[in-house]
């Protein structure tokens, strides 16, 4: 057995993350990506380390950057990273920040860390994989997936993206909103509703449980961007 | 310049699938039958800067070349992060076209001047800045950057030289002094003509260029150790002294004087008008610049 495929598993993560953080200090950023990370590179992206630089492949952005120790956890239960090098993350030579960097890591398709820009980048690639006609072997268009959080939804930024492709009707995008009520000054009547009447379609489910998620995305048929609001609970 | 950078642009999305344009409403019926000719690489957001440049990222990381368009602090100013983390930070390139540049604009007001944007560009690397100074000069410096993949920001304005010269990474010498000449006088862009004028009774080496990032030290630096005097006179059409640390680091080893002109920096002019008042006010035109150049090199 390998060394990765000693690590493959959902249930390897936590040791993963300990290999970063420590066994003990899990935050709570991290934490609350840690189920729609795993669905995502599990059950729905159409990616894997050798096809990390196809022009079909899915794209996966995270967007919020913030603790990324579940993401490259993710990330090495999948083959992308090695996981010897999650044990010197954050050091000066690692590849592995607090914010990832793109250019540093293959496999990770933007650098972030500042919010509110992931979506709007989203929002260009799914247009550039459209504008080209991209698409996968068995005539499907590749998607694009950013992950926000919902204190990230407060930069006015995602909101211009937010509406272009409600407008535009980017069908190959998809955002996953990170509800754990972070934000300051809340989002009366949720998030989705913010989604909906740009014209997205919105699905909202409980940010831990995988069947809930991986029935979420599902890609819409409806000629809109798709939101999925996942609930979660610190 | 703005509707040379057009029919360029619209010749290019006939040419290069590649090319794609990100637009804020602002030109946005220059490029309509491109929009209709080639669906899905026009894009007009509306009146979203931020998202624009950030889409524009976007497209360049599906391996696209966009080419983004609007005045020059929509372009620049606001959407300044995008700038840093949208293209720099992922590592891809654009185009940046602008408009108004400086005081073009001087009837809008402030809101729509922006003499800073080279300067603030200039605090992020990997840059090339075209200031050109004819429209002929537009269309060469896009027939060499739309191929590539590197970051551009094209400058455009209303105020035009009567001649092109070619887009190039070196200083063009345009009047050579003698061997006793007072020094050397810089023009960039739409500078040259009255540069040449306001210094053409004063012995002294003049060179133009539309290529202001990177720019060329090592050419400045040999022209000026082949004038009487290693003294450089700068004028930019924007902010005063947006390449004076260029000018100090090309003549780091040699004793000289330089003097910068450009838009003030210590006071926000709050006129309206015309580009030639603001010019005036601003000791840029033929006049004011004659005057700091015979002040300057001790005529």
């Amino acid at each position: 057995m390998t060394i990765t495929a000693a690590f493959s598993r959902y249930a390897d993560l936590p040791a993963l993350i300990g290999l970063m953080e420590g066994d003990e200090k899990h935050n709570g950023a991290s934490a609350s990506t840690l189920d729609v990370l795993w669905v995502l590179y599990d059950r729905v992206l159409d990616v894997t380390p050798d096809t990390a630089e196809a022009p079909d492949r899915d794209r996966f952005l995270l967007s919020k950057g913030h603790g990324p120790a579940a993401y490259y956890a993710v990330l090495a239960a999948k083959g992308f990273l090695d996981v010897p090098t999650l044990r010197g993350w954050t050091t000066f030579d690692s590849p592995l920040g607090h914010h990832p960097d793109r250019v540093l890591v293959p496999g990770i398709e933007i650098g972030s860390g500042s919010l509110g820009h992931g979506m709007p980048l989203g929002l260009g690639m799914a247009l550039g994989l459209r504008a080209q006609r991209i698409r996968r072997a068995d005539g499907t268009e590749p998607r694009v997936v950013v992950l926000v959080g919902d204190g990230e939804l407060d930069e006015g930024s995602n909101h211009e993206a937010i509406a272009a492709a409600g407008r535009l009707g980017v069908d190959n995008l998809t955002v996953v909103a990170i509800d754990n009520d972070s934000a300051t000054h809340g989002w009366p009547g949720g998030i989705g509703r913010r989604f909906e009447v740009e014209g997205w379609e919105a699905r909202e489910v409980n940010g831990r449980d995988h069947t809930a998620l991986h029935d979420a995305f599902v890609p819409s048929r409806s000629g809109r961007p798709l939101a999925v609001v996942a609930r979660v609970r610190n | 310049m703005r509707e040379t950078f057009a029919a360029t642009v619209n010749e290019a999305m006939d040419e290069d699938p590649r090319t794609a344009v990100v637009l804020a409403d602002i030109s946005a019926g220059m490029f309509r039958r491109s929009s209709l000719k080639h669906p899905g690489r026009v894009i007009n957001l509306g009146i979203r800067e931020q998202a624009m440049i950030d889409v524009a990222g976007g497209l360049a990381l599906t391996g696209m070349r966009p080419i983004a368009h609007s005045y020059a602090p929509f372009l620049v100013e606001r959407p300044f992060e995008q700038l840093k983390i949208g293209l720099g930070h992922q590592d891809v390139g654009a185009i940046l076209v602008s408009i108004g540049g400086s005081y073009d604009a001087a009837e809008e007001g402030r809101t729509h001047q922006a003499p800073e944007d080279v300067a603030v560009l200039d605090t992020l690397p990997g840059w090339t800045v075209r200031v050109p100074g004819h429209p002929d000069e537009v269309r060469d410096a896009l027939e060499q950057d739309l191929p590539g993949d590197h970051r551009v920001y094209l400058r455009l304005s209303n105020t035009s030289n009567r001649a092109a010269l070619p887009v190039r990474p070196r200083l063009h010498v345009v009047r050579t002094g003698s061997s006793r000449s007072a020094g050397v006088v810089l023009a960039v862009g739409p500078m040259l003509d009255r540069t040449l004028e306001a210094t053409a009774d004063l012995d002294v080496t003049v060179a133009y260029t539309s290529t202001v990032r990177p720019f060329d030290r090592e050419g400045l630096g040999v022209l000026a150790a082949a004038a009487g005097n290693a003294d450089v006179l700068l004028v930019e059409p924007y902010l005063r002294g947006t390449s004076a640390h260029e000018v100090s680091e090309s003549l780091a080893d040699r004793r000289h004087r330089q003097l910068s002109l450009g838009v003030p920096r210590d006071a926000e002019l709050r006129a309206y008008g015309t580009p030639t008042e603001h010019a005036r006010s601003h000791g840029l035109d033929t006049e004011g610049i004659a005057k700091s150049a015979r002040e300057f090199f001790l005529v």
